[in-house]
């Protein structure tokens, strides 16, 4: 739910970063957060385990600049992957403005791509969202490594609407601010629509 | 559609979180939506950072909700967590949360006791920035309604 307040003079937006286990989404932040000037971002936060899996959310907000005298602040959010935290996932993406799926390119999470993209139009159904009129940005990640499935293929497999696909390699920055720039400007371009 | 909030209406909230404020000896009186957006926040923040604050609060206020349910109940009113100094108290009031931090110089019943006396306010203050909100009396004025791909674009060349 975009939030606009005329006495500070700001936008705020909420961006859901979704997609299955280990597939990059808190490395997304994470890169974010390290190569942002420090006056533009607030604290990541990260609610994890022992072992570094999110076990409910991570958080960073970001200012982008100034759009007609209001400063545009967006507030990212990571979901859990793993399937046992459906719970917690759903919860995170009550009032999101945009979603990036962030798809695991190997060709052994394939099964998992498809069942998190799955959950994640259930989910956003049970908060009242549909996933084909919400703005929306698939990235196909960890294109470095080896054993992946071409780009060509994974997109004809999971894109749903023509919604923007990024190729990214998240651990190294590749694509990552296309993926952010991609889903903000549609975030943007609704408001001003509505 | 987005919330919009006047500056009128803000400043109307931003007076009662100061009474608030004043009456529970608090230290820092937060408004946060639902989601997790923060309304307003009044009191000695300092480098309290309110913007993490009202997405925990709101994760919080959701994750107990989620568990309300598994026990057949509608939600939890209320949330709090006493440490050693400082403390947190956390109402649910509709669709906004009213968070109350406050040390040693208040306590748990005094926060408990003023923040639901201001709850009604408050909740009447968020339903006029709903209705504010609402198709009818928002689209005219919207200031982003004329905004072009050149000034969306602009914000990604700052970065």
């Amino acid at each position: 739910m975009t939030f606009i307040n005329y006495a500070s003079r700001e936008i705020n937006c909420k961006i859901v970063y979704y997609g299955p286990g280990l597939c990059g989404k808190t490395t997304n932040l994470q890169h974010i957060y390290d190569a942002t000037a420090p006056q533009a971002k607030g604290k990541l936060i990260s609610l994890a385990t022992d072992t570094d899996r999110t076990l409910f959310f991570d958080f960073m907000p970001l200012e982008l600049g100034t759009v007609r005298g209001f400063k545009t602040r967006f507030h990212l959010y990571t979901v859990p992957g793993q399937v046992f935290y459906e719970a917690s996932r759903k919860l995170i993406l009550k009032g999101v403005d945009g979603v990036v799926f962030v798809a695991d390119s190997q060709e052994e999470r394939m099964d998992a791509n498809y069942e998190s993209l799955y959950n994640l139009e259930e989910n956003l159904k049970a908060h009242g969202y549909d996933l084909m009129k919400i703005p929306y940005v698939l990235q196909l990640n960890k294109r470095d490594l080896p054993n992946i499935i071409p780009a060509p293929d994974l997109t004809a497999e999971l894109q749903k609407k023509g919604e923007p696909v990024v190729e990214a390699v998240a651990s190294t920055g590749v694509g990552v601010f296309d993926t952010l720039k991609a889903v903000a400007k549609q975030v943007l371009t609704e408001l001003r629509k509505s | 559609m987005p919330i919009l909030i006047r500056e009128q209406r803000y400043h109307h909230i931003k007076a009662l979180l100061a009474r608030l404020r004043l009456d529970a000896s608090a230290r820092v009186v937060v408004l946060v939506e639902k989601d997790g957006q923060q309304i307003a926040a009044h009191g000695e923040v300092g480098a309290l950072d309110t913007t993490s604050l009202a997405s925990l609060v709101a994760g919080n206020v959701a994750a107990t909700g989620g568990m309300a349910k598994l026990i057949g109940e509608k939600e939890f009113p209320t949330l709090s967590h006493e440490g050693d100094k400082e403390s947190i108290h956390i109402s649910v009031i509709g669709r906004v949360l009213l968070v109350v931090v406050f040390d040693q110089r208040s306590s748990l019943g005094l926060v408990k006791l003023r923040s639901k006396q201001v709850s009604q306010e408050l909740a009447e203050a968020f339903a006029q920035i709903e209705r504010d909100s609402e198709p009818a009396g928002a689209v005219s004025s919207l200031p982003f309604s004329e905004i072009t791909d050149e000034e969306i674009d602009s914000l990604f060349v700052q970065n």
